[in-house]
């Protein structure tokens, strides 16, 4: 057993998991979305892209590429809450909740991905 | 994996930069969830204000940036100023930590390193040129470098002292040479200097290590068959190691001074006449004493000395030996004893010698060894090893006949191997020709150009090389001498000052010098000696139709098309009127 290893799948997972608890709900549904929620999985993304820095390997670059899509998509869905909620005026409305969880979702697959990724790399590991 | 590959840098900037930015983003992040939940002042109404996302985050911005706007959206409560305190400080540890690990990279041996690799290995990627790979900038590095980029060619340096490094950044050569701290006995140094580049004409080894040398010539066999390797050694065992798998050129600086030394004594106006064309551009060579016959002492009976032994011996001349340790060769006269003393001197028979051989790899002793026997002796011929160019001035100021200078024979030889190929032929048929036809030849070069070291260059008749040449004898209408040739392109067509010394056909024997009738056919070979501006005189008749029909003819033809048309009309109507 590794620290480092059980650091960078607790996050990896972490973030995957967070992303889940805020995208699962009735999507136009605004109190099914928790904004801290949305907040920690940005959060605990950042930092799992931030581990996957350095690894010069194949599965290492697409690790850190779909962690990049990842942030992206999350940043994207506060940038457009934070733009409703304030500069608009509009406030939460319902198409503003669909597309504020849809952008989710996509970062959720992205995060899917990366699991997949990491349970790929440990079986193939056989250790 | 190692530092060394070039796409290592950004990766290793990223792994070091790891933990610092999980600190930032942390900080970052416990600092705006903080400030969301931290209770505000009331609003109109009474209800407790909470700053949201949006707010925290920007007011975290402009606060951990230093940047500072004051309280925003609106006069913070006194539990929000609490907690800002707490994160400004924070912050400022974030930032402190951050900056200080990546000046701590700047300044790290193997991240500088990573980033000089990789600057190095774009730097000759994007060379479009023609360029020599020299390993090992010491005393004879920078003799070859500094004669390459004479002779306009350029070069890449690997070395690994980094002072040296240092030293070639401050010559000023015309052209820039890449160079790198590395060792050349890698072979992933010598792949990022260019080894395997369709740029690169030739690797020449010269470092101080024999087995680094022999490193760079093995690399250079199987990564780079077709290249011509020089590879300079100096025990006969690395000789050997590198002749196995067929090292296309080996110098050993003291067996080359020992056929030296061996011509001089055979054939003193031959040694002379090799001297003159192998030295390094911008030089003068001397005439020297020729060597006497007789008794010589030799001080010294290293891997120098015993090359000399042989020399003198093959001559049947009588050498002593001056030796600290014990005979280990019984068959010549052996005194035990120091050379720089009188009396070991003495000893072996100073006073009745014509000669001495200073051989030491000592330079302090081997002057103090001259010095002392020419006090003895004055009429001695000496010959002098000088180890370091830097004591120059010490063996100048003694005027000894011959002074062996490593570092320069093995230059000599490397700039006679590349730059000029039929050289070495050249030089094979002076060194077995009779003293006096290289007497009488040495009288006319020397006195038609001099004794400043010439131009020497060989050009083959091609499409390359030669193109216009090329074309007149493809037309198989005349017959080209290589007299008419040899003319410079000024008005009264004068010779051009140079001589040719050798022709090379395919299926014939060597033609030396070829005189002025020699017909020139297509695929020949030639060897020249002469000054510069005869050299590019020649190069302006083989390239350019033109001027190749006005030294051949003595006729200006005038250029483009409508001018053509133009004199052929008028030659037709002289011819018509006549």
């Amino acid at each position: 057993m590794n620290l480092e290893k059980v650091i960078f799948g607790f996050f990896i997972v972490f973030a995957a998991t967070l992303n889940f608890g805020f995208f699962i709900g009735e999507i136009d549904n605004p109190t099914h979305h928790d904004i801290y929620e949305l907040f920690a999985a940005i959060v605990v993304n950042l930092i799992a892209t931030v581990l996957k820095f350095g690894d010069r390997t194949q599965i290492g670059a697409i690790h850190l590429a779909t962690s990049l899509v990842a942030d992206l998509q999350l940043l994207a869905a506060a940038m457009v809450w934070g733009y409703a909620v304030h500069v608009d005026g509009t406030g939460l409305t319902a198409g503003v909740m669909s597309s504020i969880v849809s952008l989710s979702g996509g970062a959720l697959f992205a995060n899917v991905i990366s699991v997949v990724i990491l349970i790929a790399e440990t079986i193939m590991q056989r250790r | 994996m190692t530092s060394s590959t070039p796409t290592s840098t950004i990766f290793l900037v990223l792994r070091r930069l790891r933990t610092p930015l999980i600190v930032l983003i942390l900080i970052f992040a416990l600092s705006v969830l903080g400030l969301t939940l931290v209770p505000g002042p009331p609003d109109a109404n009474g209800a407790i204000q909470r700053l949201s996302f949006f707010h925290s985050v920007y007011f975290f911005s402009y606060t951990a940036t230093t940047i500072g706007f004051g309280e925003i959206p609106y006069a913070f409560s006194e539990q929000q100023r609490l907690w800002v305190t707490l994160c400004i400080y924070l912050s400022v540890i974030g930032w402190a930590y951050t900056l200080g690990t990546v000046f701590a990279m700047l300044q790290d041996k193997n991240f500088l390193n990573a980033v000089a690799v990789q600057r190095f290995a774009r730097q000759v990627r994007r060379l479009r040129e023609h360029f020599f790979l020299v390993c090992g900038y010491g005393e004879t590095g920078r003799l070859i470098c500094k004669a390459l980029d004479e002779l306009g060619y350029r070069a890449v340096v690997i070395e690994k002292d980094e002072a040296k490094v240092g030293d070639l950044e401050l010559q000023s050569y015309s052209a820039d040479m890449p160079a790198l701290c590395a060792d050349a006995g890698e072979p992933d140094t010598l792949l990022f200097a260019g080894l395997t580049s369709r740029y690169c004409r030739g690797v020449i080894a010269l470092t101080n290590d024999d087995s680094t040398n022999l490193a760079v010539a093995i690399a250079a066999r199987l990564l780079a068959p077709a290249l011509p390797a020089l590879c300079r050694a100096e025990h006969s065992d690395t000789v050997a190691n590198m002749a196995s798998f067929g090292t296309r050129h080996i110098i050993n600086p003291f067996e080359q001074f020992g056929e030296y030394m061996a011509l001089a004594l055979h054939s003193p106006a031959a040694y002379h006449l090799l001297l003159w064309l192998t030295g390094l551009p911008g030089t003068t060579v001397t005439r020297h004493r020729d060597p006497p016959a007789g008794k010589w002492v030799l001080c010294g009976y290293g891997s120098f000395g015993k090359v000399m032994t042989e020399a003198l011996e093959n001559a049947s001349l009588p050498v002593t030996i001056i030796d600290r340790s014990p005979p280990v060769d019984p068959a010549h006269h052996w005194v035990k004893g120091d050379g720089t003393g009188a009396d070991a001197l003495a000893a072996a028979g100073i006073r009745e010698a014509v000669g001495i051989v200073a051989a030491t790899g000592n330079d302090v002793n081997n002057l103090s060894i001259v010095v002392t026997a020419h006090q003895m002796n004055p009429g001695l011929f000496t010959v002098l090893r000088q180890n370091h160019v830097a004591n120059r001035a010490l063996f100048d100021a003694f005027e000894s006949d011959f002074t062996m200078v490593p570092s320069e024979i093995v230059a000599h030889e490397c700039l006679a191997i590349l730059t000029t190929p039929l050289l070495a032929p050249f030089l094979a048929a002076v060194r077995k020709a009779d003293d006096t036809w290289a007497e009488a030849l040495l009288q006319d070069v020397t006195s038609r150009f001099g004794w400043d070291v010439p131009a020497v260059w060989s050009v083959a008749i091609n499409i390359a090389q030669a193109p216009s040449v090329y074309r007149l004898l493809m037309r198989h209408e005349t017959r080209l001498k290589l007299g008419d040739l040899l003319r410079a392109p000024v008005t009264d067509r004068p010779d051009l000052s140079c001589r040719a010394l050798l022709l090379l056909r395919e299926g014939d024997p060597p033609r030396l010098l070829p005189d002025e009738d020699q017909e020139v056919l297509l695929g020949d070979q030639l060897l020249f000696v002469g000054d510069e501006t005869a050299r590019k005189e020649l190069n302006l008749t083989l390239f350019n139709a033109h001027t190749l029909k006005y030294v051949l003819t003595g006729l200006d033809s005038p250029g483009g098309l409508v001018w053509e048309w133009l004199a052929a009309r008028r030659r037709k109507e002289e011819a018509a009127r006549r």
